[in-house]
């Protein structure tokens, strides 16, 4: 059976590498267009249709486009790289069809990329050779060894722009046999890695390679990274570089759309190794030596529970993959499945081999049409390849996979829900135990993860579920994939392995505050999630250490809060997320939640009185403690944790009917600097209750009694004279 | 045996329990009894209130004990101070989504949410706000939907679903918004519901109410006797039960008392359903031996349960030919009160009005259909009241029902046979059926009376009754998810029935939808109840000398004069009736 399934899998692996060596792409001028949901929201559609009338119009037929999915840099979509062969590409970000025709007749044409284009400032500093070390937890040398090799290549006097020197967050490279003795450098963009322990090393290195272009043989890895394919794309990008890119590792290199890509990026090996083993155990052992916990938030471990099903007297199993990503700002399950959903079928193939499913269920959530679309090509694609289906891989094993869409309901991320809804029931949770491990689908033993679970499965495999244990933390092994959005400058989706301090990812990766306001706190998990006030920013993420502060991990998202936003209005924010997305059967959260909503309301109106806080209190813990869901029992944590943490700006309101923030609407007021004004009527004009008089030149004055609070004098005013208090 | 059984602490006690037992039956178990809302022992579990919650050793939140099986060494508390608090604070949160008009409410002193708030020490409400507003559908003849009076505890919709295969409620909408009703909200009247009433039977509140009849009955009582002649009739169950309102205990025979209570309350004539019982058994033992002698289709299936001619309407149209044409006790009665009562009486027929008390709501609608009306279309019952309803009725009129004299019915109409106070259980009509049928196929005048095979309150039974030599295959079925199973197997055609007995509700008549609540310490589907209050019915039949329905000397005399033939022309256009398809709007 091994050697059926190598057969197959060589045969595949031929087909693909001929397909894409026929096309003849290689030696083509490669134009790189991010396409997904919110890259196309930015315009990256414009951008593919401008280029491809400039290349038609040129009549050049060296050039060729190459649709991506989304690397997660958000704030400046639509991104474009542009290759030329033998080149390090050049990234450009926010590109409009302006920029399009700019690029085209500058870079293409002449040869002379766009420097103040370019994402992140990437051609600021340019170089023929750059060198990017790994500053990996257990490449320990990796900072002492650049350091050395700067000096030294200062000492080398070589021409100015000849090399430049990086860093990376983690390659993925390291093992228990080179932890502490050496470190990783890859070498762009002759897509060189090298694994150095010395100063001989870094000697041989600048003399041979920096100095005269000549790779040293000796130094090479013995083997290929997971991410060196896409540092040799994005090596020289500040908001990649320190983050570590394993579940996300092809998202914004591979063509979503094609199998023979994805192949080509090592696809289907995992399958293959598992299949050719023929030991589900085996799968299990290495899910759990990894110590990977489901993303879904939970955080229970994935091949604990795989154990579990796999352990069910019962033979009819079921697999689902929770793609019902619906906290608000949270879109990483997206992004990889638009990404790269062939990681995800074959993280879920191996997953049914594990647990000894027959069938599998895609819930995406229906608002994902994009992700929809790539996941059913996929899945298509896949069929055709022998992967999916009966007979997968020659391995005389069947399995078959088809999506099921959810309607919208928050809950039905749940995963009691969720099963309910795929049973065609209303989408509401069921009491736990049993789990539905035990008793799920229809009855039988059903395994749920999370995209981004499945998202890690084929790298477990393939690179060892102790190497994939030792990215993370003791707890947690590997990374997780946050969504970094708030009062933050940088946003998008950044994956940072487990452990790493919260603040490393707003500073380092998220560029710090908004306008350099001072961090006030970080909100992780969604509406069920907490704030984490900036004096524990330095908290590792993790699991545990978020619960124990009164958050959780959740899906992932994380946002960023500074000075200007007021705690008690963000609460109400997340309170009445989970309000209206109750589901309404237990009544602590379906009653409490409205009841908690009532209060904050009264709070943020200035209508409370201190007594409030205690009801708001012990409403929040009754749920916490008695709701019949995992969400109804997160649903309070960001009160809890407010409480916990900004108890007093809770006084501020109820007390001195303030609001700090100038958030809460009832709380401040709107007036008019007799000094300031100078009488230029523009507030009135646009004030839409017409509460502000005055005559012209001279000072103007609102009437409190009828103002709205709407701000749009504030907004107008050229003279700073409308003050908000 | 030891090994399955689990050893656990609750409230410092020691106790064994089997494997699989819940926290909440093996605090029972000490005596501990764990306040409840949603949780139904004959319902899947739901888990929704969230009231049962208990502290267990090692868990930081607290868990339903509805819900969670024990586990060897488990250390629960039941009544910590925090237990308590989260107790109350949840019925507080339901009470503060209700409409906290108790002293104006139907079930004020009988209610369990009620209850629990007294209970639990709900003294004073903490986090009052909006509520929620939605209309009340009263479209049906039946059955009064408030949904601002549902705690969402979901009974309704499990028994409407799991007991009755009926399926008509589900939740609407979700969170602070979420209403319990028909599909897409629409009203009960022009929905799947089969009017059985069991909703209203495991409400915790008066979100389910049956349609008040007694204020047209207060109406008419106050009419001047020369407008109105007002006739009332008890079905068989009544009388076992009614006396439970009264604080006497389940299953105590009342007739007597019932009577006069009527009396008292101002009826002309008190007339037995037990008479239309008789009368049933007569037309409905000829159309089954006339069936069985080639002349029909077989199996012949009971029509005296206006839920399951509701539900044979609705979900098996197909099996209508199969169904007695026999209208149903109390139509049969009500049919002779307005035409040879009325007549003899010197009466006419719309100067009779004519009450009939029942222990289902389903007769409201039965009395409101047109094939149960007189030509003009005035209905042949006027006004159907509940067991409830009517022992409001005699409460309100101050009427110490306890210590009431026996009366008697009125004659004719009110001379009945054992068999036909045995309607009122399950397989009772079948029981009274074989007794008659028994006589008419061996014509020996001492055939059996008592068939064991169809009694008790098994929701599906099953026998074959050698009757003159002639094996009869028989079977009898409550609760309608039990029909559909007998249905089902007579649709596949694997065995040969020849006469199925199907009441809508679980256990019968007796735990009809229109019946008492049962007392606190009782849930509603508690077998306990169909079977003492059965046991009732049983007993008066034994007691009476007349056991058989043809035995009835009113009955034959009815037919001389006036009905004819039994099954023939007159006894057809009078005592028969007929059903047809009827599919919610939408439905094909």
């Amino acid at each position: 059976m091994a050697n059926q399934v190598a057969d197959f899998f060589e045969r595949l692996k031929a087909r693909a590498h001929a397909a894409l060596a026929d096309s003849g792409d290689a030696n083509r001028i490669k134009i790189q267009i991010g396409s997904a949901t919110c890259e196309h929201a930015a315009g990256s559609l414009e951008a593919l249709d401008e280029f491809q009338k400039h290349i038609q119009a040129s009549g050049r037929d060296d050039i060729i486009i190459h649709q991506t999915g989304c690397t997660g840099r958000c704030s400046k979509e639509p991104i474009v790289g542009i290759t030329v062969p033998g080149k390090m590409p050049v990234k450009y970000e926010r590109v409009d069809r302006a920029l399009v025709h700019k690029i085209f007749s500058s870079h293409i044409q002449k040869g002379q990329p766009l420097a103040e284009h370019a994402l992140d400032g990437s051609l600021d500093d340019v170089a023929e050779l750059e060198f990017i070390f790994c500053y990996g937890r257990r490449c320990t040398t990796g900072q002492t060894l650049k350091h050395a090799f700067d000096r030294k290549l200062k000492e080398a006097n070589l021409p100015a722009g000849r090399v430049k020197t990086s860093h990376v967050r983690c390659f993925g490279a390291c093992s228990d046999e080179t932890e502490g003795k050496c470190t990783h450098v890859l070498v762009n963009p002759h897509q060189v890695f090298y694994r150095i322990a010395c100063e001989q090393d870094l000697d041989d290195m600048l003399e041979m390679h920096a100095r005269n272009g000549e790779v040293v043989e000796r130094l090479r890895a013995p083997e290929k990274p997971i991410t060196q394919d896409f540092y040799q794309t994005y090596g020289d990008i500040h908001f990649f570089n320190h983050q570590n890119r394993i579940a996300m590792r092809n998202s914004g290199i591979v063509d979503p759309e094609s199998l023979e890509e994805y192949i080509r990026f090592g696809g289907f090996q995992a399958l293959g190794t598992v299949l050719g083993k023929n030991d589900p155990e085996w799968v299990i052992n290495e899910v759990l030596k990894a110590r990977l916990r489901g993303r879904g938030g939970g955080g229970f471990l994935t091949g604990k529970k795989w154990q579990m099903a796999h352990q069910q007297p019962e033979k009819t199993r079921y697999l689902i993959c929770n793609g019902d990503e619906g906290d608000p700002g949270a879109f990483m399950d997206r992004g990889m499945l638009e990404s790269d959903p062939f990681n995800i079928v074959e993280g879920m193939i191996i997953a049914a081999f594990a647990i000894g499913a027959q069938h599998g269920f895609y819930y995406i959530r229906a608002e994902y049409p994009l992700a929809i679309k790539r996941i059913q090509k996929a899945l298509d694609a896949c069929r055709a390849a022998g992967l999916l289906g009966k007979n997968i891989m020659d391995s005389g094993w069947d399995f078959d996979l088809e999506i099921r869409l959810g309607a919208g309901a928050f809950v039905c991320g749940e995963e009691t829900a969720l099963i309910r809804s795929i049973e065609g029931k209303r989408g509401q949770p069921k009491v736990r135990p049993p789990y539905p491990v035990v008793r799920g689908l229809w009855g039988k033993p059903t395994c749920i993860n999370n995209v981004e679970t499945f998202a890690n499965i084929s790298a477990i495999i393939n690179y060892g579920g102790e190497w994939f244990a030792n990215q993370g933390t003791s707890e947690s092994g590997g990374t997780k994939v946050f969504a970094l959005a708030g009062n933050v400058k940088e946003t998008g989706l950044v994956e940072v392995p487990l452990g790493t301090p919260l603040s490393k990812v707003v500073f380092n990766i998220g560029g710090g505050v908004k306008d350099d306001k001072a961090l006030k706190a970080i909100q992780t998990g969604g509406p069920a999630g907490g704030f984490i006030p900036a004096s524990q920013a330095d908290m590792e993420v993790d699991f545990g250490p978020l619960a124990k502060a009164g958050s959780i991990m959740g899906s992932g998202g994380m946002i960023v809060l500074s000075e200007d936003d007021c705690m008690v209005d963000l609460s109400k924010f997340y309170l009445s997320f989970t309000q209206e997305e109750s589901c309404g059967k237990c009544t602590p959260c379906r009653e409490g939640t409205t009841r908690m909503l009532e209060i904050l309301e009264k709070i943020t109106s200035g209508r409370a009185e201190m007594g409030d806080l205690d009801k708001l209190e012990r409403l929040a813990r009754l749920c916490q403690q008695t709701a019949l869901c995992g969400l109804g029992r997160a649903a309070p944590n960001p009160i809890l944790s407010s409480l916990k943490g900004f108890k007093d700006e809770f006084v501020e309101h109820i007390v001195d009917k303030k609001c700090k923030a100038k958030k809460c609407v009832a709380l401040i007021r709107y007036q008019i600097d007799p000094e300031t004004c100078i009488g230029c009527t523009v507030c009135a004009r646009n004030c839409p209750v017409e509460c502000i008089s005055g005559q012209r030149k001279t000072a103007h004055v609102i009437d409190q009694e009828r103002c709205v609070k709407c701000g749009q004098c504030f907004e107008v005013c050229r003279f700073d004279a409308v003050e908000r208090v | 045996m030891t090994e399955n059984m689990i050893t656990l602490t609750i409230d410092s006690e020691t106790v064994q329990v089997p494997k699989g037992t819940t926290v909440l039956k093996a605090a029972e178990k000490l005596g501990i009894h764990i306040p409840r809302l949603c949780y139904h022992p004959k319902l899947s579990l739901e888990g929704a209130c969230r009231i049962c919650v208990v502290q267990v050793e090692g868990f930081s939140s607290f868990l339903t004990a509805c819900s969670h099986e024990v586990w060897e060494g488990m250390n629960v508390q039941t009544n910590s101070p925090e237990i308590r608090q989260a107790r109350r604070d949840i019925v507080e949160l339901l009470l503060d989504n209700h409409p906290m008009d108790c002293q104006t409410c139907d079930r004020d002193g009988i209610c369990e949410l009620q209850k629990q708030a007294y209970r639990l020490g709900v003294r004073e409400r903490l986090f009052e706000g909006k509520r929620k507003r939605f209309p009340i559908d009263d479209a049906s003849e039946s059955v009064v939907r408030t949904p601002e009076k549902c705690i969402l505890c979901g009974r309704c919709i499990r028994v409407c679903k799991e007991v009755q295969g009926v399926h008509n409620l589900s939740q609407h909408g979700r969170g602070f918004e979420t209403v319990v009703g028909p599909a897409n909200l629409g009203k009960m009247d022009d929905s799947a519901c089969i009017q059985c009433g069991q909703c209203i039977n495991v409400c915790p509140t008066a979100a389910f109410l049956e349609k008040d009849h007694t204020e047209r009955v207060w109406q008419a009582l106050a009419l001047p006797r020369d407008v109105k002649h007002i006739v009332v009739q008890p079905a068989p169950s009544i009388r076992a039960a009614i006396g439970e309102c009264f604080g006497m205990p389940i299953g105590t025979p009342v007739t007597g008392k019932l009577i006069t209570a009527l009396r008292r309350l101002g009826f002309d004539a008190v007339f037995d359903t037990n008479f239309g019982a008789d009368l049933t058994i007569i037309e409905e033992a000829n159309e089954f031996l006339r069936r069985m002698s080639g002349d029909g289709p077989l199996p012949l299936l009971t029509s005296c349960s206006p839920g399951w001619v509701s539900f044979l309407e609705k979900f098996y149209p197909e099996m209508i030919p199969f169904t007695s044409t026999c209208k149903s006790p109390m139509s049969m009665l009500s049919t002779l009160s307005k035409t040879h009562y009325a007549e003899k009486k010197g009466l006419r027929p719309d100067q009779v009005y004519m009450v009939a008390i029942m222990p289902c709501v389903a007769k409201k609608f039965e009395a409101a259909r047109p094939e149960h009306a007189m030509e003009d279309g005035t209905p042949y019952t006027d006004a159907v009241l509940t067991t409830r309803e009517l022992a409001w009725m005699i409460k309100s009129y101050g009427i110490d029902f306890q210590n009431l004299p026996d009366g008697e019915f009125d004659r004719p109409l009110g001379i009945s046979s054992g068999a036909a106070d045995i309607f009122g259980a399950t397989g009772g009509v079948m029981e009274a059926a074989l007794r008659t049928a028994a006589v008419k196929l061996t014509g020996d005048e001492l055939g059996p009376l008592v068939f064991e095979d169809v009694r008790g309150v098994t929701g599906l039974k099953e026998a074959t009754v050698n009757v003159a030599g002639k094996e009869i295959n028989i079977a009898v079925s409550n609760g309608l998810t039990n029909a559909k199973t007998i249905l089902e197997a007579v649709k596949s055609g694997g065995k040969q029935y020849h006469l199925i007995e199907i009441m809508a509700c679980p256990g019968g008549c007796v735990a009809g939808g229109g019946q008492p609540y049962p007392p606190f310490d009782m849930d509603v589907l508690d077998p306990q109840l169909p079977k003492l209050r059965a046991k009732a019915l049983y007993q008066i039949d034994h007691d009476k000398q007349l056991r058989r329905s043809h035995e009835n000397p009113a009955i034959a005399h009815l037919y001389a004069e006036f009905l004819g033939e039994p099954n023939g022309e007159k006894a057809h256009a009078l005592l028969h009736t007929h059903y047809h398809a009827r599919m919610p709007r939408g439905i094909k």
